[in-house]
């Protein structure tokens, strides 16, 4: 193939003067981005790829053997009580389903946006997404005292007539997650096909051509393929922008709609979405650190990437503080006794939850502040470590607003207090192995990023300007 | 199930007996005959191996009900008799038994003993299974109320760790074995006139047991009857003969009382007569329906005490005080009083305290009651006749009578002399009828060594015990539920103890067990209770009835008429302050090598460890510790603080779960005890409380394993001398720490302001001020601002609950409860609540529908005011818990119930995180017990048994207002208030509870919600609750209010 893009040189004189994309993988051409992205799955499995199997896919083992113990037994394996009755499991929930929002919002909402960088990373965030979301929709099944029942939470047809209580927010929570995780999904596949297409014929294999084949739906590159394609994917961004915006207000109406001191807020909806695509924001760097590492895909996913990833993040934890800021004066100035009570508990008790609460503000407001820095925004250890940190304190966050709430809520008599036990820790690192699994299987079967747009983002390609 | 390999040779032998039979007759009797043989009874043990392995340090909650259902061995055979019949007769279904109709429970009058109290009961049988224990509003004691005991002992009858068969060592026997034995033992003692036969029994109050041991006695004539009861009376009957000369019984009437002085008596909760006596107290107390609140008026209540028990809590004046400072205390009160021959004393630090009550006392007199404790040393009870006799109590709210059980048999002399008869080898034979002095025996006696070398000795009991593993013989009794028998109560009304269901096991009762000792013609319970009662009509020749008239209806009625005791009118011996010295009180020296005090009491909930084996009563929070399955050493926080072991240092496990608390060592006349420590605001500095009944290595024995209970031993360290109290604790710390169940360890109200609060001088000022000038949560100022703007009050349709609906509410009297538990009891029982063990409570998921809280108000060194609230589900009329529920398995009813459809539960829990009260519960594991055979007998058919995974909580008893329902429908007319009473309501000692219909005018819970001391708990939170509370009112006197 020859090759269009122009020579090298030409390209850095380009850049020196500024004109030249800096999210675009400039010195490949077509056809070298075709093999990079395609021999992360038709080449041999990388080293670290195979480490990072091992140990999620033990994680996953284990997980499944809580899911099973649970089955068995109950869910009085975990540390929930009278009062706390939702601990790890329902924490889990949210922070999973916080971490699946990053992905629609740069898939969907930067494309609209017309945001060049989401280009090699949307495919990574879309595939993150789908495994988190179906990692979340574990949770609220298992938590359930006899999740045998849980399609009662559905509203189909039945002998007796009887329908969910549709003033419930978790009626909602199941109508939000499975709208948003079924958009997701369409929207992931369907980006995906004229990369599979390409898979399909670059498949060596007449076992992974044929299951290519079926999944590439006999895409064959043609321009009215391309029309709709494009027509489709548009309007599928348009249908899933919304939805950012509304499962986590809904997740959030979880706890808004109750009456208990710490969960009935207000600014819980915004305060809930700023929160999860802080912590999205967080998963997909570290996801893309690690693979443009382990794949060596650092033309696709350059320094630039991730200082623009990182100015979001330092963006959305300025979101998320300012939400803590209003929830503490809003809760001063109100002077409901029991809302201020629990407050102040939770900022002083250092026996109970205050540590939790300290440690989340550490993590969520003050570690990202080092971001303003350009240095530290380009140095993928300290991104990636932040990152890490923005996850722990995101976790934190969502454990402190569920348990430390129920805690203490209005009558002393029935204080108490959720202390986890082995099977919690287990659910939860095990629920890592649950995510990480189809990831990897993910970034081993299909492309990890999207060749077409990617392709469409060279110099000379026809849709060069798109997303520029 | 692992059988074991032998078993095949057990059923050889059997085999081999059955071609004995064939050979001999041709033909056996019935199942019983080849049953009676030792090798059947082993066989039957070992078909239903031991899950006892099991049993272990931590008692989980599925342990321990795995282990209760562990040996059930030949119940089936035992069958079910409905009308309370002899064994023998066994009559199909065929044609069913008069009276019973499938579904509808029948209620039989019966009779409990516990701790020498008698109360009778009415017991509610499902097609011949007693489920429920109810008072019997015709018997004084109870006037339909019960204590926690009674409501628990329903268990008891069904827990399959009871003794079930003869024992001796480790074989299993026959009774005609062992009456073999005891006949050949007696043979023996015929020809020396029974020089070496003792009989050791517990507090006796049944009429017929007295005739029986006394026609024993009779044959033997020198044979000893002793008596032992580790909670015991010994130093109030020992006054009493130094007092009058002669012993006498003290009857209260707090009825008419207008101040009573409590000197370190319990008598609420404790004592023969407390629920007659809380009944009256409380009654004399309530303002809530005052016409005039200007002039309404109630008693007042003075404690003195150590540890801060129901009593103590309730009172409008309480000083803790340490045990040695009681006596001196007494004496200051008679001297401030001019009582003549009281030593010249003065109460040092509370003399003003004790001269204010002088003159409040002075100034009701013959309106008043000064009482004390069996706690107390005789100097206190002498010092009470006398003060009472001073204040002309006597003959208007004190009234003497004859003992109830003659003779009189002092508890402590008794053991110590038939300690000293072992020891000397003087006893040959040895039957102990109930007791377990192994465990309860005072330490210094070594009892447990004596027995053992005893060469007859037969123990009777329910459970096989640290007593029976020392006796020969261990002999199963039966429980009060299975047998005839007759009792007094405090007054000495006497009844008729029936039984309601045949022995499940081959239980026998203490009466057919002495008709065997006394070689009596009849051995058959009933004909031997019935043949005393004859005599006894024989003698009264009462109104000409026939004795079947009269002894139908003694069982009908639960009373036999005319048999309390008359007045008596014994006079106060001049000489009776020449009989006692005053101990000086003991300093509380800091610098002293032993400065603390010691007190020893029953537990609350497993009394002096006879219901060790209780789950219910293992599992109740304690009444002001709220501690369960353990006890530990109870200490007031500056006591603790003093050695150095902080208050919060072990608050970290929740205030509503579990503690890991500081082990010490109490070290009392070179013994030792380690204990955990428990704090108790408002108990005495520098004494520390032990409870007993706790630490037992042996409580019952199932499939040979013994099991043992948790807890520690507080007999360890009493003494003859000192049973109560002892002076010279040394306390050293450890650094070991204990895990200790507590549901409630937050004491103070915070901002919910859970308890008004007031006194009388305020309730007469403004009736309303108690429950008034809250602080005005967001909720409320919302709710007036969308009143203002004429907005709905919600955005849902209101519910209608006008007439003829019935609007079902409950209004629960802070004032009056008493905190006694019983009411969580009866719920328990009415309501198939299931046990969850210690592990699971200290993970803060006990399963009590209904709690009661305990708030102190004051500094937590000096609390001056103790509340109870008991909480349930508030039926809230806007339930927050209704509108989260994503299946509508929680919903409301048109009476206004707040109904939980367990059957629609798919356990999401958000219901139990938006209920602000925390009323509901969730089986987090399988809790319920489907299997075990015994304890599914106990279950109210009327009320679904939980699966795991499912929310439940209090339903108003929805199940009797159906019965009810159904009743009055049948009969076309309304439900009358009052025809249906809840669990909780129908054993209230207090009557603090009262629910009935919101919409009918007259009834009593229409007329508590419109009393001015009506408050909704949370009411701010806009959730409408049916059940209200009405303020606690205390009357505190004037003079002390500000010192």
């Amino acid at each position: 193939m020859a090759t269009i893009a122009g020579t090298q040189p030409a390209q850095e004189e380009l850049r020196k003067l500024g004109l030249a994309p800096r999210y675009v993988p400039t010195h490949h051409d077509f056809a070298t981005v075709t093999t990079r992205v395609t021999n992360v799955v038709l080449g041999p499995p990388s080293p670290v790829w195979i480490a990072l199997f091992l140990f999620s896919g033990t994680l996953m083992t284990v997980f499944a053997g809580v899911v099973i113990f649970i089955l068995i037994t109950g869910v009085g394996i975990w540390g929930i009580n009278i009062p706390v009755a939702w601990g790890f499991a329902i924490t889990c929930f949210v922070w999973w389903i916080g971490i699946g929002h990053a992905g629609t919002l740069i898939s969907a909402f930067l494309l609209l946006m017309h945001q060049p960088w989401r280009t090699s990373i949307n495919r990574l965030a879309e595939a993150m997404t789908i495994f988190a979301v179906m990692t979340a929709g574990i949770f609220p099944l298992i938590h359930l005292g006899r999740p045998w029942f849980f399609y009662w939470l559905l509203p189909y047809p039945n002998t007796m007539s009887i329908w969910p209580q549709f003033r419930s927010a978790l009626v909602w929570d199941v109508f939000a997650v499975s709208t948003y995780f079924s958009v997701s999904l369409l929207f992931w596949y369907m980006g995906m096909i004229p990369d599979l297409a390409t898979f399909r014929d670059r498949s060596t294999t007449p076992l992974r051509r044929a299951i290519y084949g079926i999944f590439a739906m006999g895409w064959r590159n043609s321009a009215r393929h391309w029309y709709r394609y494009e027509v489709t994917y548009k309007l599928l961004a348009g249908l899933a922008t919304p939805l950012v915006v509304s499962v986590h207000s809904v997740v959030s109406a979880d706890f808004a709609m109750a009456l208990i001191p710490g969960w009935h807020e207000t600014v819980f909806p915004p305060y809930f979405v700023a929160g999860a695509i802080f912590s999205g924001f967080a998963m997909v760097i570290v996801l893309c650190v690690i693979i443009r590492r382990a794949y060596g895909l650092e033309d696709f996913i350059t320094d630039d990437h991730l200082d623009v990833m990182g100015r979001l993040l330092l963006a959305t934890s300025l979101i998320t503080s300012y939400g803590y800021l209003a929830e503490q004066t809003v809760t001063y100035y109100g002077g409901d006794p029991f809302d201020v009570h629990l407050y102040w508990y939770r900022l002083t008790n250092f026996d109970k939850y205050a540590w939790f609460v300290w440690l989340l503000f550490t993590c969520n407001t003050i570690a990202p502040q080092v971001l303003w820095f350009r240095a530290i925004r380009r140095s993928q250890v300290a991104l990636l470590a932040v990152s890490l940190i923005v996850l722990v304190g995101m976790w934190f966050e969502r454990y402190m607003i569920i348990t430390s709430s129920l805690s203490e809520d209005f009558l002393p008599s029935s204080y108490g207090f959720f202390k986890p036990t082995l099977w919690d820790l287990l659910t939860y690192f095990g629920s890592i192995g649950f995510f990480l699994v189809p990831f990897l299987l993910f970034v081993r079967f299909l492309p990890v990023m999207s060749i077409a747009e990617m392709k469409a983002q060279l110099p000379g390609a026809h849709g060069a300007e798109v997303g520029r | 199930m692992n059988r074991p390999a032998h078993t095949d040779d057990r059923y050889a032998a059997i085999r081999e007996q059955f071609r004995a039979l064939e050979g001999h007759k041709g033909y056996w009797q019935c199942l019983e005959q080849l049953c009676e043989s030792p090798e059947f009874q082993e066989v039957a043990r070992q078909e239903f191996p031991a899950l006892a392995d099991v049993w272990p340090d931590s008692l989980s909650r599925r342990k321990f009900l795995a282990l209760m259902g562990a040996s059930l061995g030949l119940a089936g055979i035992s069958g079910c008799s409905v009308k309370p019949a002899p064994q023998g007769t066994i009559a199909s279904y065929a044609r069913a038994p008069e009276q019973v109709i499938p579904g509808r429970p029948l209620f039989y009058a019966t009779t409990m003993v516990h701790g020498g109290d008698a109360v009778g009961l009415l017991v509610e049988s499902h097609e011949g299974r007693p489920t429920k224990i109810e008072g019997n509003p015709n018997h004084p004691a109870s006037l339909g109320a019960t204590s926690v005991f009674h409501q628990a002992s329903v268990l008891t009858l069904y827990d399959p760790a009871r003794s079930q068969t003869v024992v001796t060592g480790d074989q299993v026997r026959t009774w005609r074995d062992a009456e073999t034995a005891m006949q050949s033992a007696l043979a023996e003692q015929r020809a020396k006139n029974g020089s070496g036969l003792r009989l050791l029994a517990e507090s006796i109050v049944s009429p017929t047991l007295a005739a029986q041991i006394a026609e024993l006695l009779r044959q033997f004539p020198e044979a000893k009857w002793h008596q032992w009861e580790p909670i015991n009376r010994a130093s109030a009957d020992r006054a009493s003969q130094l007092a009058f000369g002669e012993f006498v019984e003290t009857q209260y009437d707090f009825s008419s009382a207008r101040v009573v002085l409590s000197l370190d008596a319990d008598f609420l909760t404790t004592g023969r007569g407390h629920l007659r006596h809380a009944r009256d107290f409380i009654a004399g107390r309530l303002v809530r329906t005052a016409t005039s609140p200007a002039t309404a008026e109630m008693n007042r209540l003075y404690v003195v005490e150590t540890a801060v028990t129901s009593t103590g809590a309730k009172a409008d004046h309480r000083l803790a005080i340490r045990p040695s400072e009681v006596a001196p205390l007494a004496a200051a009160l008679a001297a401030a009083m001019g009582v003549e021959g009281a030593p010249p004393t003065t109460a040092g630090n509370h003399q003003a305290w004790v001269e204010a009550v002088a003159r409040d006392l002075i100034a009701n007199a013959g309106k008043c009651i000064v009482l004390t404790g069996y706690r107390q040393p005789e100097p206190v009870h002498l010092l009470v006749h006398a003060i009472n006799a001073k204040l002309g109590n006597v003959g208007n709210t004190i009234r003497y009578t004859q003992p109830l059980a003659t003779p009189v048999i002092d508890p402590i002399a008794s053991l110590r002399e038939l300690a000293a008869d072992l020891r000397r080898g003087a006893v040959d034979t040895l039957v102990i009828l109930g007791s377990n002095p192994a465990y309860t025996a005072p330490v210094e006696l070594d009892f447990a060594q004596l027995l053992a070398k005893v060469p007859h000795s037969f123990h009777l009991g329910l459970y096989e015990n640290a007593t029976s593993r020392l006796c020969k013989w261990h002999l199963p009794e039966t429980h009060y539920l299975e047998a005839w028998s007759d009792a007094r109560a405090f007054d000495g009304t006497a009844s008729i103890a029936q039984p309601l269901i045949a022995p499940l096991y081959q239980g026998r009762s203490v009466h057919e067990v002495l008709a065997i000792l006394t070689n009596a013609p009849v051995v058959d319970g009933r004909a031997l209770v019935q043949s005393h009662w004859r005599e006894q009509h024989r003698a009264s020749n009462s109104g000409g009835r026939s004795f079947d008239e009269y002894w139908q209806s003694a069982l009908h009625d639960g009373v036999i008429p005319s048999t309390a005791f008359p007045q008596t009118t014994p006079q106060l011996r001049e000489s009776w302050a020449s009989e006692f010295q005053l101990d000086a009180p003991a300093a509380p020296a800091q610098d002293d090598a032993a400065p603390f005090e010691i007190a020893f009491d029953a537990d609350p909930s497993i009394y002096d460890g006879r219901y060790v084996n209780n789950g219910w009563l293992q599992e109740l929070p304690k009444p002001i510790s709220k501690l369960t399955w353990d006890n530990a050493a109870l200490m007031s926080p500056r006591t603790a603080a003093a050695l150095g072991l902080r208050y919060e240092s072990y608050l970290h496990g929740g205030e509503h779960g579990g503690y890991e608390v500081p082990i010490v060592t109490l070290r009392l006349n070179d013994r030792e005890l380690q204990t955990p420590v428990w704090l108790m605001p408002g108990h005495a500095d520098n004494v520390v409380t032990l409870h007993v009944g706790y630490g037992q290595e042996y409580t019952a024995r199932a499939n040979g394993e013994w099991q043992r209970s948790l807890g520690f031993n507080a007999n360890m360290l009493r003494t003859v001398d000192r049973p109560w109290s002892a002076r010279g604790l040394q306390i050293s710390t450890t650094d070991r720490t204990y895990p200790l169940a507590c549901t409630q360890a937050h004491q103070l109200m915070g901002e919910s302001r859970a308890i008004r609060t007031g006194t009388l001088s305020e309730f007469r000022g403004d009736p309303h001020a108690l429950v008034e000038g809250q602080p005005e949560p967001a909720e409320a100022i919302v709710s007036r601002e969308r009143k203002r703007l004429s907005l709905p009050e919600s955005q849902y349709e209101p519910f209608d609950y006008d007439p003829p609906r019935r609007k079902w509410g409950m209004s629960i009297d802070t004032t009056a409860c008493i905190g006694c538990n019983a009411c969580v009891v009866a719920c328990q029982a009415e309501n198939n609540i299931p046990v969850v063990g210690k592990d699971q409570v200290s993970r803060g998921r006990e399963m009590h529908w209904l709690r009661i809280d305990r708030y102190l108000h004051g500094p937590v060194d000096s609390p001056d005011e103790f509340h109870f609230q008991p909480v349930l589900c508030m039926h809230c009329e806007h339930a927050p818990c209704e509108y989260v529920c994503p299946v509508a398995a929680t919903v409301h009813s048109a009476e206004g119930l707040n109904d939980m459809v367990y059957n629609r539960c798919v356990g999401t829990r958000f219901c139990s995180n938006n209920c602000p009260y925390k009323v509901r519960r969730f089986n987090f594991l399988a809790y319920a017990d489907f299997d075990t055979v015994p304890l599914r007998l106990q279950y109210n058919p009327d009320v679904t048994v939980r699966s795991r995974g499912v929310m439940e909580k209090c339903t108003y008893c929805v199940q009797r207002i159906r019965h009810a329902e159904i009743n009055a429908e049948a009969a076309q007319r309304p439900i009358r208030d009052g025809e249906v009473l809840t669990a909780c309501q129908a054993v209230c000692p207090t009557q603090a509870i009262v629910f009935g219909d919101l919409n009918d005018a007259h009834s009593g819970a229409r007329q508590l919600r419109e009393s001015p001391l009506n408050y909704g708990l949370l009411a701010e939170l806009n959730t409408y609750p049916r059940t209200t509370y009405l303020a606690d009112v205390r009357n505190p006197n004037p003079e002390l209010q500000h010192g």
